[in-house]
């Protein structure tokens, strides 16, 4: 089958092309951590309010100086539904849900996760501006979706 | 050949399908404007019919209803003319008939409020199991469809041995095998949906439903697009008197379509927890190289194009331009479709990007992306060749023609509109698939608001033009006398058919290759999630 010159030079620099996207997506992974969260952690849902540390959803310090953020999604909040970290702490959030699929999202981050019932997702965060940031479910969850918000406030250093 | 009273029953089959896709993009349209008033806070949603059911209606009846019965009509036409034989239309009826009821099923529980689960149905949300049973039999009715299509093919081999199956013919059936590849994912998850449903069994795997619904969603994708790339390679060129511009590679644009469209659906799941980032980063390398037959088609398109001008005697980017039947609603159709489908090609590259994805992912930035995409290239497309296809199954000349080229005009530049608002809302963080977006009036969700409001004014646009679109459809039917020719051509080859090589004029082993790939790729996330089930969730109904 004949392909014209002019085709097979497109073909190459198309192929090329993806493939030093993904060279920048390798890099990045790699050498800046951009990773998706993938939580491997389970969790009874029918149990999350018994289960440490889910029995105390909240902040909590950890001896290097960074933060565990632990939060329950069930309809049609979160709990806890106001977080206050100092600016610049690196905070892990660990989210779960008791009922149906959760979003967890932070607009103006990269925090952004899907929250499965019988699953802990995971995620790390710098935040590196002060300020109030709005917390959000991002995934249709029923007829109040659009109230489940939250608040995470930045407290100047 | 074939009688005339023949080929007026295949057009009755055809018109079936075709005039229950316009019914559903009118439905659709309707509900679809009123989310872009609802999320500029201009309207609200009755209490007696919530947001939530008005975006699931919007969800099944563009996603679902109106690019499925707008692809089997197609499929269908293109395989009666270009096989012109004494048939039996049984099954084009029963596929129809079947397709039908299904989506009648499902469409009276999202109706009634008893499956508010949107189009992609996520468990454990929890809807009446008559709506996922009405959604089973909407895919088994284009399984119908796609049996008479192979068949078709099949008579043809026999009848013609050694003979390539005609271009347009092998796009469609191809197009059809890749689905029966994909929409066995959907059928698997409705297999574990339905016993839950009926409180048969007590829990259900949800990180597994997932998976499936997403093996099916992306090449969901790919099922439109295809209905788009047999119009712009087989029907197309014949508006600018050109050619396909080589029957092999079109034949293998296909063919990786078939195999490349279905192992991508966890581009969709990068932000799930319980599947490793080992196999997203596998997906990210499989979602790029379902853009390669893309590539190629962008090449053919402008090839075919330029070629027709240098035919004309004309040489150069402007007077190719120029050359064009800008004033033929067909046409024009695709081309704006085309240019609306540069914008969403760029846009998936972003979306199918690993972690890069963790931007946008359910921002709105996605709801602009599939409208450049299924809603732009696709549905453009498609009313264009409605305008093309409805003379020739009716024999009536089109109603009011300049009204037809207005429509893709005004629905290309709502898009565009509509599109971009979108777009740059999400890259602010404002979340799809969400009622009210003013979350007690925070800064954040206050930049987002003006986009919101252009939004709208978008939609507004694309609900004008889709007026215009069933004026037209319907205008024809009651309006004109039958006038007109009913016969269809195919755009010819540049390259003649018989220097394609034959492993590009096999069609069911390239079926069976992909899905044993698909297998293959699926083999690691599916026993990641059976070799931790865990905790089966129970389900509910939220709304």
């Amino acid at each position: 089958m004949h392909i014209h010159k002019y085709e097979r030079w497109w073909m190459i620099f198309g192929v090329a092309m993806l493939i030093a996207f993904l060279a920048l997506l390798a890099f990045a992974a790699v050498e800046n951590s951009i990773v998706p969260p993938s939580g491997m952690q389970q969790i009874d849902p029918k149990l999350v309010a018994q289960t440490p540390p889910f029995n105390h959803p909240g902040l909590r310090r950890l001896s290097d100086g960074s933060y565990e953020a632990y939060y329950i999604a069930q309809v049609f909040a979160f709990d806890p539904p106001v977080l206050t970290i100092p600016q610049g702490a690196k905070v892990t959030f660990y989210v779960t849900s008791t009922d149906v699929v959760h979003g967890f999202f932070v607009p103006g981050t990269a925090v952004n996760m899907m929250v499965v019932p019988g699953w802990v997702n995971m995620q790390t965060h710098v935040f590196r501006r002060a300020g109030e940031y709005l917390l959000l479910c991002h995934e249709y969850c029923g007829i109040g979706h659009q109230d489940m918000f939250g608040k995470i406030e930045v407290t100047k250093r | 050949m074939t009688s005339d009273l023949q080929v007026r029953a295949e057009n009755r089959v055809v018109i079936a399908h075709i005039y229950t896709s316009t019914a559903a993009i009118a439905l659709g349209a309707i509900f679809g404007v009123f989310q872009g008033f609802s999320r500029a806070g201009a309207a609200a949603a009755p209490s007696w019919f919530d947001y939530y059911r008005i975006l699931t209606m919007h969800g099944v009846l563009m996603a679902l209803v109106f690019t499925t019965f707008f692809i089997t009509g197609l499929c269908l036409f293109v395989t009666y003319r270009a096989i012109p034989r004494e048939r039996k239309l049984a099954l084009g009826w029963v596929g129809w008939l079947v397709m039908l009821v299904g989506t009648a099923m499902a469409a009276v529980e999202i109706l009634l409020g008893n499956a508010t689960v949107l189009y992609t149905f996520y468990a454990p949300l929890k809807a009446s199991p008559w709506f996922y049973i009405g959604a089973t039999i909407l895919v088994l009715g284009t399984w119908v469809v796609a049996y008479e299509i192979f068949e078709n093919v099949v008579y043809w081999r026999r009848t013609n041995p050694g003979a390539p199956v005609p271009l347009v013919v092998f796009c469609a059936a191809a197009t059809f095998v890749m689905w029966i590849v994909a929409t066995l994912g959907v059928v698997a998850e409705m297999a574990m949906l339905i016993p839950w449903a009926f409180g048969w069994v007590p829990t259900i795997n949800v990180l597994l439903t997932r998976l499936f619904f997403w093996y099916f969603g992306h090449p969901l994708v790919y099922f439109w697009i295809m209905g788009a790339y047999i119009i712009w390679y087989n029907i197309i060129p014949t508006r600018y008197g050109g050619n396909t511009f080589s029957d092999g590679l079109t034949r293998l644009t296909f063919i990786m379509l078939i195999l490349l469209s279905t192992p991508v659906g966890i581009h969709h799941e990068f932000m799930e927890p319980g599947i490793s980032s080992t196999w997203k980063a596998l997906f990210t390398v499989t979602t790029y190289g379902v853009a390669i037959p893309s590539f190629i088609t962008a090449f053919a398109i402008f090839a075919s194009f330029e070629l027709a001008a240098i035919k004309q005697g004309r040489k150069g980017f402007i007077a190719t331009v120029k050359s064009l039947p800008w004033g033929d609603p067909a046409f024009s159709g695709a081309a704006y479709g085309m240019l609306l489908f540069i914008l969403g090609g760029f846009g998936g590259l972003v979306n199918a990007s690993y972690g890069m994805d963790a931007v946008v992912h359910n921002t709105i930035w996605i709801v602009g992306h599939f409208h450049v995409t299924v809603g732009g290239p696709v549905a453009l497309t498609f009313i264009g060749a409605a305008y093309w296809m409805i003379p020739r199954l009716t024999g009536r000349a089109l109603w009011k023609p300049e009204w037809a080229l207005m429509q893709t005009r005004l629905w290309f530049i709502g898009m565009l509109i509509m599109s971009f608002s979108m777009h740059f809302a999400g890259l602010l963080g404002a979340p799809r698939r969400t009622a009210d977006v003013s979350y007690g009036g925070a800064a954040v969700a206050q930049a987002w608001h003006p986009y919101m409001t252009v939004a709208a004014a978008g939609g507004v646009f694309l609900f004008l033009s889709i007026i215009m679109f069933v004026a037209v459809a319907l205008g024809t039917l009651v309006q004109n006398r039958k006038t007109e020719p009913m016969a269809a051509a195919f755009a010819t080859s540049a390259t003649p058919a018989g220097a394609t090589p034959a492993a590009l004029q096999h069609l069911f082993r390239w079926g069976v290759i992909a899905l044993a790939f698909a297998i293959v790729v699926y083999a690691g996330p599916v026993g990641e999630i059976l070799h931790h089930p865990g905790y089966g969730a129970a389900g509910m109904r939220t709304w």
